[in-house]
């Protein structure tokens, strides 16, 4: 479990589904002076749960004061610290239709994806994949002048 | 059986056997306050502001131990009783506050007196709750009594829009309640106890360290069973004074910024660290890196988040103190108390070297000797409530505490102005018991309005203001640490206290000298009258002994040994 000081951690938080359960968790990480890299959630089907992926850093003993902290909220049900996980993360990008559609589109199937919308003015691709491999997306599509860029922060999953 | 949201806060108080609810009405709660008028399964005490009243609720529950209540109306009154919640917090004191708030309807539009009162108490609560729809208040008022007194208590607060509370609806108040996602640990885990007892064992400078947890709680008499069977010497925190009682041959005194020589040596010097429900704050621990250097470090915590947060812990036990000992002691049987002998012979000579002292004077009083003074009239009669400075530390260094819940003071938060207040909730809930407030010049101006709550009820509280003219715990920082800058902490200009308590409908002391002070208490004692004894005493006394703020424990400033009687 030794990590260096700083490093890149992935949280899961599996909470109770109600209004302001989000703001609890947000609002810990404020007023306790962790960081937040990424955030999503969304409903685990069928349950009256919800699922709060964070990426986050810090060291080993911040990491487990996050832990605990997040814990002790009320709605929160279980905390997962990722060790062994899959992990992925979205993004959406819009190009001129008058940049080089077919480099454009081989681009997004090396990074796991493709043209998703094509419009008068502009297409929008869709790539998911690892954060890491999304960055180097993101710094390869900046060639084909990109207007605009929106990522979706990560999820992950224990293996 | 159908009735309004309003109604079904009163059935719930009743439920509860709450027997004292304190708090001030306003327009979003108004609904409440009527049913309130109709009742009569508990009292209402109006203190005179909202603060008052949360600190009031809270000293209740201090003094019991019982789901301390307060009710509070939108707006300006959830925001005054904002200090109340955060005190409260931070000692981990059950409390259940009730706020009204603007109809659903208006929520998020600004309206009058409407302000996000779940967003501004988030971090000063365990928990809170906006209560959406009348179905649901039953189940939400029995969590918010059940999530206050259960783990690591805490202050929760439900805030109830207005027109909820006009609906009528079905009541049922729950029997139980099960929250899947809350399941506070109380066993300590089997292993991880006999572990420690076999440090326990080998250890040969133990040390036990005990917190308000202790306190909270209920386990001060395990605590000294377990000093008594192995003879292992104890350090107490603030909030921990009364635990070990102040005739306990193995309690050394209070340790940390204004903790004894013997103490804090102690603490130094020990191999095994024993902490029972502390949590080690800043100002018990000064410079982390030299804290307990040399020790191992056993930590039961009902707060799996206090344990490695400070400081790296070898025996982490999470757990409930009483059911952590119920465990640990019939392990210690064949413990050999010998062992502990040299260390206990150690720290009974740093003790001869440097007692808890001070040097009294016969033109003055000396704030030391009042708090002795009183101890040595009333003693374990009192209740012992504080207010926030000089005269706190006093009180806690020089009272003989003898049992756990006799001291109430605001540790966690130093709340000036906690006192008077706190002091009227544990009278309340002990009539027949005497209660004191030591409070300062400065502090007691806090909440002085309380004075007519306690007129209005004959809440008979005696509040001896230790008087030195000055804002005295910061005074005593800039002596040190400021070149004697006395910046807006000189208090010459003062009320005149006698007058201000007797045009409140109290009584009035002015007490200069040691038989006036023994005349006025004795006095103050047989009246069912609040009373201010205004007792003038040394301008410049400072506390001591100090670890200055960030330092090492063992770098205390001493008291000097000058001419005049020792103490
Ligand atoms: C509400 C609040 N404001 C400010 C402080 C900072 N403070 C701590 S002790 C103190 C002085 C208290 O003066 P007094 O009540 O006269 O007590 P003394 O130290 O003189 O005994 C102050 C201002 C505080 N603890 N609480
Ligand atoms: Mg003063």
């Amino acid at each position: 479990m030794a990590h260096s000081t700083n490093e890149r951690r992935v949280i899961s938080v599996v909470v109770m589904n109600e209004s302001s359960v989000l703001a609890r968790v947000t609002a810990l990480f404020a007023g306790r002076g962790y960081n937040i890299e990424s955030l999503t959630v969304a409903p685990i089907p069928n349950s009256e749960m919800s699922h709060i992926t964070i990426a986050t850093n810090g060291s080993t003993k911040v990491m487990e004061q996050i832990t605990k902290q997040l814990h002790k909220l009320i709605p929160v049900y279980k905390v997962i610290e990722h060790e062994e996980m899959v992990e992925k993360e979205m993004v959406l990008v819009k190009f001129p239709i008058a940049e080089n559609l077919s480099d454009i589109a081989a681009l997004c199937s090396t990074y796991n994806g493709g043209i998703v919308n094509v419009g008068k003015e502009m297409v929008i691709a869709q790539v998911a994949d690892e954060p890491k491999r999304i960055k180097h997306f993101i710094e390869a599509a900046e060639r084909y002048n990109p207007t605009e860029i929106v990522r979706g922060g990560v999820v992950a999953i224990e293996r | 059986m159908q009735m309004s949201g309003a109604q079904m806060v009163c059935e719930a108080i009743i439920a509860e056997g709450v027997k004292t609810v304190f708090g001030y009405p306003g327009g979003a709660i108004m609904h409440v306050y009527d049913e309130i008028y109709k009742q009569n399964g508990f009292e209402h005490i109006l203190n005179r502001h909202e603060q008052a009243a949360v600190h009031a609720a809270d000293g209740y529950a201090r003094a019991t131990g019982e789901v301390g209540v307060a009710m509070v109306t939108s707006g300006p009154g959830f925001t005054n009783a904002v200090t109340g919640l955060a005190t409260a917090y931070m000692d981990s004191i059950p409390m259940v506050v009730i706020s009204g708030q603007v109809p659903l309807s208006l929520i998020g539009t600004d309206g009058f007196q409407e302000i996000d009162a779940v967003g501004i108490s988030r971090p000063c609560t365990k928990h809170n709750f906006l209560v959406r729809t009348l179905e649901e208040l039953p189940r939400v008022l029995k969590e918010a009594f059940y999530i206050a007194r259960s783990g690591r208590p805490g202050p929760v607060l439900v805030d109830i829009p207005k027109d909820i509370t006009v609906d009528i609806g079905d009541f049922a108040y729950p029997d139980s309640v099960d929250i899947p996602s809350y399941k506070p640990t109380y066993k300590g885990n089997k292993r991880q106890i006999e572990k420690a007892v076999e440090a326990i064992k080998s250890a040969k400078k133990p040390l036990l360290y005990l917190g308000g947890g202790v306190v909270l709680s209920n386990a001060a008499d395990l605590v000294r069973e377990l000093a008594e069977k192995t003879q292992i010497p104890a350090v107490e925190t603030l909030m921990a004074r009364g635990v070990m009682g102040a005739k306990n041959p193995l309690l050394l005194g209070m340790l940390g910024m204004h903790g004894n020589y013997a103490s804090n040596m102690a603490m130094s010097e020990t191999d095994l660290v024993i902490s029972l429900g502390a949590r080690f704050d800043d100002r018990v621990t000064g410079k982390l890196s030299e804290f307990a250097k040399y020790a191992d470090i056993i930590h039961v915590d009902i707060d799996a988040a206090n344990i490695g947060k400070l400081v790296d812990v070898d025996y982490p036990i999470v757990g409930d103190v009483t059911q952590v000992l119920e465990k640990m002691i019939p392990l210690l049987d064949d413990v050999d108390t010998d062992r502990y002998n040299a260390w206990r012979e150690i720290l009974k000579r740093y003790d001869v070297l440097h007692p808890q002292s001070y040097v009294d004077s016969d033109e003055v009083i000396k704030p030391q000797w009042a708090i002795e003074r009183i101890g040595t009239l009333i003693g374990e009669d009192a209740i012992i409530t504080s207010d926030v400075g000089q005269h706190q530390m006093w009180a806690a260094q020089h009272y003989p505490f003898d049992r756990p819940r006799q001291w109430i003071n605001s540790g966690g938060l130093g709340t000036m102005g906690f006192g008077f207040p706190a002091a009227i909730g544990a009278k309340r809930a002990y009539p027949e018991k005497t209660v004191i407030n030591i409070t300062g010049d400065g502090s007691i101006l806090m909440n002085m309005q309380e004075l007519v709550t306690a007129a209005e009820y004959k809440i008979p509280v005696i509040n001896v203001i230790l008087n030195n003219h000055f804002l005295g715990m910061v005074r005593q920082w800039q002596t040190f640490f400021y070149e004697k800058r006395y910046s807006e902490t000189d208090l010459s200009f003062q009320p005149n206290f006698k007058a201000l308590a007797e045009a409140c409908g109290g009584i009035g002391y002015d007490v200069t000298t040691k038989a006036e002070f023994d005349a006025a208490l004795e006095d103050a004692i047989k009246q069912d009258k609040v009373c201010f004894m205004n007792v003038q005493t040394n301008r410049f006394e400072d506390v001591l002994p100090m670890v200055p703020s960030g330092g090492a424990l063992f770098n205390m400033m001493l008291p000097q040994k000058t001419e005049g009687e020792e103490k």
